[in-house]
């Protein structure tokens, strides 16, 4: 059977370059970096050439760049992190479409004592900017927003956001899991403070983030007890994933340019060809501001989890909104922020592709979906006829 | 994925029964698109009075179809007598068994079949009408449906009733309201099983029956109590009729440690084991 996978913005797979720079790191250079005897040393180096081109891969300094074990630790790190190294209640400033890894913590904060804003976004998933600049004036603040969103695809205007932030005095951090390695990103002209990122969303394993720290932000070490990381996350490094995730860096720098245009062709034959045969069908959030390898439809009348499971049968790999396939009974926050209804955001179905898709991938899609849609709809009691 | 069984897969992959009737006999209809799913069900009847046809309709998960797939199945030739006898736990088990958190499929399941019985009974042609007091505004759940399905399942959490009816799986203001329906019903059913094995005993329990009855009535009856002062007691030895405990915690050395042994450990044990028995403290 094929083996069709469009559901990269839950995890990618592990480039081969990674494998083979990180195979050195189990098997000869196994010993701890921070050890002064000549098992450390190779490996320390390792793990420097990994920061540098991490660094790279955003413009910033190796020195601003922090190995931690996934994105969310790095948001947990950043939110919780960044509120406690500052003596004064803060405002944390976030929006409703946030991943769970950032509303998560700034909920908790929020429950002792700091207050949260959750802005809200258009129809198209666009934030409320002016929504934004109002919670601003309201006293010093954490802002966390995220650069590209994880369901939609969906590019907040993250510099003008920052600039907004730092004019207004506070800290501004962004997760930018889903949109480093897919868009170009400068730290050096867009003034956001902290940046979040995951190993697994560019092709490098799980098991490995970064929180980037610009020189000079306060932050709480969130692990406590080690020197590790300058002293700002306690733990022996994970050193083979470190190495991976600098490789995966390195390869997602040099593909960037072609892949941006590629792998937005593809997407847009997938959603094109899916539009065109399959009829009320609809596609979810801003379509100029877009990550270029994200899509999400929804399918009227039907539901999500059971699209996927035929989906499945013929060897198509995808995700959806619905509120069947979230472990919980509300449906995706996200679409239901955008005020898409209940009705398109159970049948929503986001396909999301990387460089390693091919063509044919696409075009197996479009020729198996109609019949799975068709299907659903026979047994829906809510079709027209 | 879920852990769906052979039999939830195939009756999802191959829907028996589904369509719609013209003329139906009964038509239930549950669920709505907001809630994520909905079931439609509509039957006839034959000249014997048995289900000759039934046909379905859903909108929902691979568990919904293949629960509402599954009862079609079910009640084929049944008089409605008998098919108002299946029960949620007889759509599961005959599919093998749901994930726990799917169980409301099946729940959903007899939500319509019942509703469709009522259409043919009593010509109401509404669909689900509410009675009672709905607790979850979300989902549109009510107290009474709630406690139908807890005493029905056997069940004694408040997310086992999000499992098995959805309330309080939106919102959550609901859980509180929640809580004390199931606490209610829990303790009937407490009451009830002690109350049997109550009735029960005085001629054939047996000493490891016995020692299992003081057990069970320290950890449900006594326990809760103690702790909430801190406290806490442990079971030492049975010795015939007198029952040897430690007390602890806080209740170590309590200066009215002789009284919470003789009216709430004595007077418990006496209530749900016993009259015979009396309570000795162990100092070590």
């Amino acid at each position: 059977m094929k083996n069709v996978y469009f559901d990269n913005n839950a995890t990618t797979a592990v480039a081969p370059e990674v494998i083979e720079a990180m195979a050195p790191y189990f098997k000869d250079q196994w010993g701890n970096p921070s050890s002064m005897h000549a098992f450390g040393g190779g490996v320390k180096k390792g793990i420097d050439e990994a920061r540098q081109k991490v660094a790279e891969l955003i413009h910033a300094d190796p020195s601003e760049i922090l190995f931690t074990s996934c994105g969310t630790e790095s948001d947990n790190t950043a939110i919780r992190g960044g509120t406690e190294a500052v003596s004064d209640r803060l405002n944390l400033i976030t929006t409703r479409v946030e991943h769970p890894a950032v509303l998560g913590p700034c909920r908790y904060l929020g429950e002792r004592g700091h207050r949260v804003f959750e802005i809200n976004v258009d129809a198209s998933g666009q934030v409320d900017i002016v929504q934004l600049g109002a919670a601003l004036r309201d006293g010093p603040a954490l802002v966390s927003i995220m650069w590209a969103n994880n369901e939609t695809g969906v590019i907040f205007p993250i510099p003008e956001i920052a600039a907004m932030v730092k004019a207004a005095g506070g800290v501004m951090h962004t997760d930018a899991v889903q949109a480093v390695g897919k868009i170009p990103i400068d730290v050096r002209k867009v003034p956001v403070d902290m940046l979040s990122l995951s190993g697994h969303k560019l092709h490098a394993p799980k098991g490995i983030g970064v929180l980037y720290v610009r020189k000079g932000t306060r932050l709480q070490p969130f692990m406590l007890g080690g020197h590790q990381e300058d002293n700002r996350r306690g733990g022996t490094e994970n050193v083979p994933y470190i190495v991976g995730l600098g490789c995966a860096a390195e390869l997602a720098q040099r593909h960037m340019a072609d892949e941006i245009n590629t792998v937005a062709a593809l997407r847009d034959r997938l959603e094109a060809g899916l539009l065109a045969v399959c009829p009320d069908s609809r596609v979810n959030g801003d379509r100029a501001h877009r990550l270029p390898n994200t899509t999400n439809i929804s399918f009227e009348y039907i539901e999500g989890e059971s699209i996927l499971y035929m989906m499945s049968d013929v060897g198509i790999a995808a995700s959806s909104g619905s509120a069947c396939t979230s472990g919980s009974l509300e449906p995706s926050h996200v679409l239901r922020a955008m005020g898409v209804p209940f009705t398109a955001v159970h049948g929503s179905v986001r396909f999301s592709l990387s460089r390693y898709t091919t063509a044919e991938d696409v075009d197996y899609a479009v020729k198996q979906l109609p019949p799975i849609i068709a299907k659903l709809r026979a047994i829906s009691p809510f079709v027209k006829k | 994925m879920w852990d769906y069984t052979g039999k939830v897969m195939d009756h999802f992959r191959n829907p028996r029964n589904v369509g719609v009737i013209e003329n139906p006999d009964g038509v239930g209809e549950v669920g709505s698109l907001a809630c994520g799913d909905a079931l439609k069900l509509m039957f006839k009847l034959g000249p014997d009075g048995r289900v000759s046809d039934v046909k379905f309709q859903t909108f929902g998960c691979a568990s919904a179809i293949a629960s509402s797939s599954a009862l079609t199945e079910m009640i084929k030739g049944m008089t409605l007598d008998e098919a108002a006898k299946v029960t949620n736990q007889d759509i599961a088990e005959f599919l093998g068994g749901l994930p726990e958190q799917k169980m409301h499929c099946s729940v959903m399941g007899r939500e319509a079949l019942e509703a469709a019985i009522d259409n043919y009974r009593l010509g109401r042609t509404d669909k689900k009408i509410l009675s009672g007091k709905v607790v979850c505004n979300c989902f549109g759940v009510t107290e009474e449906e709630i406690t139908r399905v807890v005493r029905e399942n056997g069940l004694s959490t408040v997310d086992q009733v999000t499992n098995y009816t959805k309330a309080g799986g939106g919102c959550g203001k609901c859980k509180g309201d929640i809580e004390l329906i199931v606490g209610k019903i829990v303790k009937e059913r407490l009451e009830a099983e002690l109350k049997a094995g109550r009735q029960a005993a005085p001629r054939k329990m047996t000493v490891i029956e016995k020692i299992r009855l003081i057990e069970q009535t320290i950890e449900r009856e006594i326990r809760p109590l103690l702790k909430r002062d801190g406290g806490d007691i442990e079971l030492i030895d049975v010795d015939g009729n007198r029952v040897k405990v430690a007390l602890r915690g806080m209740c170590a050395g309590c200066q009215v440690s002789s009284l919470t042994l003789k009216d709430l450990v004595g007077v418990k044990l006496k209530e749900f084991v016993s009259s015979d028995l009396t309570v000795e403290e162990v100092r070590e």
